[in-house]
């Protein structure tokens, strides 16, 4: 894939300091298993997401590793709370040197 | 597949008692595929956040302003804006285009063939059915108003003659499933109505958007008959009896089944 992975992630734009708010966030991506064939019995190569990251103002809030039995394009969905005005960064790494990643921002009050 | 087909074996008893041809839903009693799915499926299919067809919609946005083939041209080149002018359009397809028969996949192909000069796309081809969920949710939430172009009549007939034709070695029409039993369970699947409401969708069995012929290879797969080839007439037929039966519905592309 020559062009960047979509991404699409669910913010709230603004929160309450202490809140928890709820984080999602889905990438683009086949997830290829490794253990499928093709129809001439050819195993197809592993192609999946390994680590999924955010960070808030720097900090990581979260953290999953992948792994080849989830489904295509991959949902997460987390909570954390709202502690300052600042941006949240997501990055997707996988297999192949795969690798994604957005930005939203949140105004705390 | 193999699960659908396992499934099947139940059904096929049931077929020795069904009748041949089987009366239409009436208008009222019409529901899209939306209504059979759990109350999950439907969240996730109605917030555009988390339905997986986004991409597919994002793509198709993307390649519409994209200059390619020895033309060199978008298809905005020449249709301009797809909210705009490209409104309304996947609700009257499939229909007759200079004589010839085309769903809305087949239209777009023309176009890149004809009108951009680029090598054509296989069937079920990322982009082609990223720009018919495109141009399909220019659509969205208006009533499927099926084309009246002379000739068109006679696809419908063949297409519902088709719907109601026995195949496979199940030997069971669609109308039976889609007419007679919607509703009703299939080891544990509700029986939809076989509305074409919400396509391109995302499957969550395909893990991937496909189109309405997919979807239809899936079902006669799914009574083990040789399904029809992509492009192949019947479908095309059967595609113009479908949005028929569904005439005045919602068109609901982006969907999500599954
Ligand atoms: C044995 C019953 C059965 C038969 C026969 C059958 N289908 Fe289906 N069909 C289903 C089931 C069940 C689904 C729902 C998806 C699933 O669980 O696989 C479905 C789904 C569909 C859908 C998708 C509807 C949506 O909301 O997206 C369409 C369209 C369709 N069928 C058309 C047909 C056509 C056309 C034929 C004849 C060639 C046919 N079906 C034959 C059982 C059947
Ligand atoms: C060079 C001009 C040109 C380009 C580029 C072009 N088209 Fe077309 N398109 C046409 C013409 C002309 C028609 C009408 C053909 C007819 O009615 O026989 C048409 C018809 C259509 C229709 C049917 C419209 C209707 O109201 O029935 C669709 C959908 C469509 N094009 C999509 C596309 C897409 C998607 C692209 C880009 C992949 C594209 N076109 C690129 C010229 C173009």
């Amino acid at each position: 894939m020559t062009e960047p992975a979509r991404t699409i992630v669910n913010v709230p734009a603004q929160a309450k300091r202490g809140e928890v708010i709820e984080i999602r966030a889905v990438v683009q991506h086949a997830m290829e298993s490794g253990y499928r064939r093709t129809e001439l019995g050819e195993l197809i190569p592993r192609d999946i997401v390994r680590i999924f990251r955010c960070t808030y103002n720097n900090v990581e809030v979260f953290r999953a590793e992948f792994h080849p039995a989830m489904a295509a394009n991959p949902l997460v969905s987390f909570t954390t709370r709202a502690t300052e005005s600042g941006t949240l960064v997501f990055e997707w790494r996988g297999d192949h040197g795969f690798s994604a990643q957005a930005s939203a921002s949140i105004r705390v009050s | 597949m193999l699960r659908f087909s396992l499934q099947l074996v139940g059904v096929a008893a049931l077929s020795v008692f069904s009748v041949c041809v089987q009366a239409d839903i009436p208008l009222a009693d019409r529901r899209s595929g939306e209504h059979f799915m759990r109350a999950e499926t439907r969240a996730m299919q109605n917030d555009p956040t988390a339905n997986p067809a986004t991409f597919a919609l994002l793509e198709g946005e993307a390649l519409w302003q994209k200059k390619i083939g020895s033309a060199d041209k978008s298809c905005f080149a020449c249709h301009g804006q797809a909210e705009k002018n490209m409104r309304g359009v996947a609700a009257r397809f499939p229909t007759l285009s200079q004589g010839r028969l085309m769903n809305l996949e087949q239209r777009i192909q023309a176009c890149r063939v004809e009108q951009q000069r680029a090598s054509p796309w296989p069937y079920e081809h990322r982009e082609l059915l990223a720009l018919a969920t495109y141009v399909g949710t220019q659509s969205k939430g208006l009533p499927i108003t099926p084309s009246n172009v002379e000739g068109m009549q006679a696809h419908r007939d063949a297409g519902r003659a088709l719907f109601q034709q026995r195949l496979g070695q199940l030997n069971l029409s669609c109308a039976q499933c889609h007419d007679a039993r919607w509703g009703a369970q299939l080891s544990g699947n509700p029986i939809p109505q076989a509305h074409p409401t919400a396509y391109p969708l995302y499957r969550l069995e395909w893990q991937a958007v496909g189109s309405l012929q997919r979807r239809l290879r899936n079902c006669m797969t799914g009574v083990r008959a040789e399904p029809f080839a992509f492009g192949e007439p019947g479908l095309v037929q059967l595609e113009s009896f479908l949005m028929w039966r569904a005439r005045g519905m919602p068109i609901e592309t982006p969907g999500l089944r599954p």
